[in-house]
């Protein structure tokens, strides 16, 4: 039996690796993903002070940190027993919109998106920040670099530091926004909407005008029928700050709902000695081995995840996208892992109109931002990271210091489903022992939709991803090599 | 841990009290173990907690922070800042997994030879029953 | 005019969290004075060079590699090695490859602990085999292997000889401009520096003090109103600004929340908790001191929970006791 190695694809919250296993035929038997890292915050978090763990809790992504600051303040509102002041709820929230708005940019233009903007096809030196500058010119160039910098600045002026904020305090937050500091931010996120608008216009013109790239967006390998999770509002509507949690079935029917502290009796994680990440799965349904369908318990998360999961958005111009969205794509759910990507910039303009919202609400500047807390002892947060549903569990001891804590981070909820959409590209491209080229760059996007990672997306300026498939025979001699580039 | 363990012990000792109730006690032939190797400091304030931790990372079984009584440092309150360092290492060195007895401060005037012999005998005991240092 | 020859950069991370690579992306326009002056060879968060690329480099054929991440599993270590070889400068990029941060704190435990802790008594884990991840291991079509996890977290200066040091979680962006600067300039300190000021964040903080004196000691969310313009410290809130390095100009007192410590330690000071205990007895109950007995100390003392996490948080892998002993 043939292996063959993608070593290294850099990293998915840490480094990754993919192996692809051939049959005697030279056919797809199996594949691995393999997330070669672990950090161990689950068991260095106890004893820490609770107060520490939504800086502390950041540290696991320097790309999604406000996540884990916000998932980990709300799991400390719940621990203390206290109900942030509605002005600090409206704070975090705008906060939480900086955040989308940043890491969403940064997919699409940087990551993800120049596998469509410039081309699947194109020459991996052009698929990058500055193919797309090519491509859709200069001016967007700009205007992408100028509104990701906009995300980072909200969360800037709100948390003290873009990465790895400081804001976030059980009750509330620390600081209240200044009339200048509402000015300020009303404009970028006026320029944000605007933006979101024209990057969905892009996406029209050069993806969804292209029947080739609609009819690769709806193929086989690139389709998964897995379970579907996201947070709604009380209208069913996504929402990324609060809520409850929502699974929807294949027919995109409400399958569960429910509060983040029942999480433990809805998801469950199985372990492979294979991987450092676990892969979670829905406990009605159970753990089946990596297969999609109604059967198996394995769901996704993330953009599409959550577009399936809910019933529209609640901004007007976000519904509206959101509505032509399933139109085009042949109704709901929509299962291919491709449209990952439209399902973003959908979001990216929800995001953005809801900054505006917020920093329009003439409460956004008043000093009430903090209520005392109780007596600690458990909490749970939930809220949407940028790459799917994240969930904080804490167990306080009386003093207030950590005593167990646990973290289902939002690409673990995808481990399985990337895991399949891996090795179902790899079974498209791979036949009868002929490896084509385009091996590399289809595998990529598969995961790569999932945005597990800024990292593990890695597609960013000159060059494209270090990929690299390496073949080996049964004795463990390499008989070929693939590269990326 | 074997019978035959001789603990071998920091003492930093102020040199306006300490230091000398310790040579009081060398001159007046009290009966105490040789284990503490000592070194004269101006302050038990002057003692940093760097110093201590040091002498543990380089193998000390112990060490021994002695000052001048309550209302008797010549720069004021340094004896009360030792104190609280000291008291906050231990807090430290038990979440390190280092026994907290394994340092101590004291507070010996220049004529307690006696009392000071009778520390170094029971600190001595008390290192000899933890035994020798992990970190070694 | 005649042209200098481009200099070759490489960056690289190690066990880290992405955050020092968006940090170099928030220098923002400032990257393309870096392309005019520098060459890339290796990035592989941004670029197609393989590890194999790298292993066929001449030594020192890398001018300056900035490595961010701690040493955490045997494929860091490899790495810091190997781009220790090709580099003339290696700069310790970042609290976690400077001093171990707070992914350093996985230092309280063992791989043990932690495996237990996340494979075995987890709420959300189901895993009645009691199945935990190999180094290598059989599957059904072959083998497959993971890089070994380490017991400690180790800072890149004590895996290979590191050149400098730009401290910070991430490093402030001012601090990596004037790296750049320096170095294009060539006008680089003494080997062994840290490229950051000579101060500590007390230096750089507006906020009005006078003698710092503490009767009692409280948690952040205890206290109901944190006046914005007075020293945390004097309100009884633990603030690691004496005992941190400056450079990022006191950002978290701008959002009025303590430092944390993510500077490092002060110049010329071996161990940022040793510093911060230091401060802290100098100034805790030291008013009315006569009068305090042993038992009014010890109860003070006990309301500083956690002193690892609290002194240490992004230290401990440097710190003179770099780990909990563990029998
Ligand atoms: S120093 Fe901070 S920002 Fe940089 S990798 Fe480490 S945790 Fe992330
Ligand atoms: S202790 Fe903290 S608040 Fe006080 S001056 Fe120093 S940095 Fe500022
Ligand atoms: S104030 Fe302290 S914790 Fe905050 S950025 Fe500066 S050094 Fe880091
Ligand atoms: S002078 Fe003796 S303790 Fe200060």
């Amino acid at each position: 039996m043939k292996t063959v190695l993608i070593d290294p694809i850099t990293r998915l919250e840490g480094h990754g690796k993919i192996s692809i296993f051939l049959d005697d035929n030279g056919n797809v038997a199996n594949a691995y993903l393999q997330i070669p890292e672990l950090r161990g915050f689950e068991r260095f978090s106890q004893g820490r002070r609770a107060e520490d763990m939504p800086q502390i809790t950041s540290r696991i992504c320097g790309v999604c940190p406000v996540a884990h600051h916000m998932a980990s303040a709300k799991a400390l509102d719940d621990a203390f027993n206290v109900e942030p002041t509605s002005t600090a709820k409206k704070i975090r929230e705008l906060m939480y919109c900086g955040y989308v708005i940043y890491d969403h940019i940064l997919h699409f233009y940087f990551l993800g998106g120049p596998d469509f903007i410039v081309g699947p096809d194109a020459p991996p030196d052009k698929r990058n920040i500055f193919g797309v500058i090519e491509k859709a010119g200069i001016d967007i160039g700009k205007e992408v670099i100028k509104h990701r910098a906009f995300g980072q600045k909200i969360t800037a002026i709100i948390g003290g530091k873009a990465t790895h904020p400081v804001c976030g305090l059980p009750g509330g937050v620390s600081k209240p926004i200044s009339k200048e500091e509402q000015k300020e931010i009303e404009s970028m996120a006026e320029s944000c909407v605007n933006f979101a608008k024209l990057s969905l216009k892009l996406f029209d013109d050069i993806v969804l005008s292209n029947k080739e790239y609609v009819d690769m967006i709806l193929s086989d390998p690139y389709t998964l029928n897995t379970y579907n999770m996201g947070l709604v509002d009380e209208n069913n509507k996504l929402n990324f700050y609060d809520g409850m949690i929502r699974v929807t079935d294949q027919k995109g029917k409400e399958f569960l709902k429910f509060d983040v502290k029942d999480y433990y009796k809805h998801i469950v994680e199985h372990v492979e000695e294979w991987s450092y990440v676990k892969f979670p799965y829905l406990k009605k349904i159970g753990w089946k081995g990596f297969k999609d369908g109604e059967d198996s318990g394995i769901y996704r998360v993330g953009p599409l995840g959550r577009l399936n999961a809910c019933e529209g958005m609640a901004t007007p111009l976000a519904d509206k996208e959101y509505k032509r969205f399933y139109e085009t794509l042949g109704g709901k759910p929509v299962n291919s892992t491709l449209s990952f990507h439209w399902a973003r910039l959908i979001e990216l303009l929800y995001a953005s109109e809801r900054a505006l919202e917020l920093i329009r609400d003439p409460e956004i500047t008043s000093k009430d931002i903090r209520n005392p807390v109780g007596e600690p002892d458990e909490g749970f947060g939930v809220v949407e990271a940028a790459r799917g549903t994240l969930i904080h569990h804490y167990k306080l001891d009386k003093n207030g210091l950590i005593e167990k804590a646990n973290l289902i981070v939002a690409t673990t909820n995808n481990a399985g489903a990337i895991n399949m959409s891996i090795r179902d590209a790899a079974k498209g491209v791979i036949k009868n022992g002929k490896i084509d080229n385009g091996l590399l760059n289809k595998v990529e996007m598969a995961f790569r939709a999932y945005d597990p990672c800024f990292a593990c997306a890695t597609h960013t300026m000159p060059g494209g991803m270090p990929m690299e498939i390496k073949i080996y025979n049964h004795k463990g001699e390499i008989i070929e090599t693939l590269r990326q580039g | 841990m074997g019978d035959n363990f001789e603990p071998n012990i920091v003492g930093f000792l102020c040199n306006w009290c300490s230091y000398a109730g310790a040579d009081l006690a060398g001159t007046s032939r009290l009966k105490y173990p040789a284990s503490v190797k000592t070194i004269r400091v101006m302050c038990s304030s002057r003692v940093d907690p760097v110093f201590i931790l040091k002498a543990l990372k380089d193998g000390a079984d112990g060490v021994l922070i002695a000052g001048c009584h309550p209302g008797d440092c010549h720069y004021q309150n340094g004896n009360y800042k030792a104190n609280r360092r000291v008291k906050l290492l231990k807090k430290l060195l038990d979440e390190l997994g280092l026994e907290p007895e394994r340092i101590r401060f004291e507070y010996i005037s220049a004529s307690e030879g006696k009392e000071y012999a009778e520390l170094v005998n029971e600190f001595t005991e008390g290192i000899r029953k933890l035994g020798p240092n992990p970190l070694k | 005019m005649a042209k200098k020859k481009k200099l070759q950069f490489a960056l690289y991370w190690a066990a880290s969290c992405g955050g020092c690579e968006i940090a170099v992306l928030d220098i923002n326009e400032k990257i393309l004075d870096v392309i005019q002056h520098a060459d890339i060879l290796f990035w592989p968060v941004a670029m197609d060079t393989k590890y194999s690329d790298v292993e066929a480099m001449k030594d020192e054929s890398i001018d300056v590699c900035f490595f961010n991440g701690a040493i955490r599993n045997s494929e860091n270590e490899y790495m810091a090695k190997l781009l220790r070889k090709k580099s003339k400068i290696l700069i310790a990029f970042g609290s976690c490859a400077a001093d171990g941060c707070i992914p350093g704190l996985a230092n309280v435990s063992n791989r043990e602990e932690a495996f237990k802790t996340i494979y075995l008594d987890n709420p959300s884990t189901d895993n009645p085999d009691r199945i935990l991840p190999k180094t290598s291991m059989e599957v059904e079509e072959g083998e497959l292997d993971l890089p070994e996890f380490y017991d400690t977290v180790k800072t890149l200066d004590q895996v290979v000889d590191v050149d400098y040091y730009i401290p910070g979680c991430p490093p402030p962006t001012k601090l990596i401009s004037d790296a750049i600067d320096a170095i294009v300039e060539d006008k680089l300190p003494p080997k062994g520096s840290v490229l950051a000021p000579l101060k500590s964040v007390c230096d750089e903080c507006p906020r009005e003090r006078s003698e710092k004196k503490i009767k009692e000691l409280k948690r952040v969310y205890e206290v109901d109103y944190i006046d914005p313009n007075t020293c945390l410290l004097e309100q009884g809130i633990i603030c690691m600004g004496p005992a941190t390095r400056g450079g990022c100009s006191a950002i978290c007192l701008e959002a009025n929340m303590p430092c944390t410590g993510c500077g490092g330690p002060t110049p010329n000071s071996l161990d940022q908790g040793a510093k911060m205990i230091s401060a802290l007895a100098s100034v805790l109950g030291i008013e009315n001191e006569e009068n305090m007995s042993e038992e009014d100390i010890d109860k003070l003392i006990d309301q500083i929970k956690d002193p690892i996490g609290t002194f240490y948080k992004y230290t401990l892998p440097r710190s003179i006791i770099n780990r909990r002993i563990m029998k």
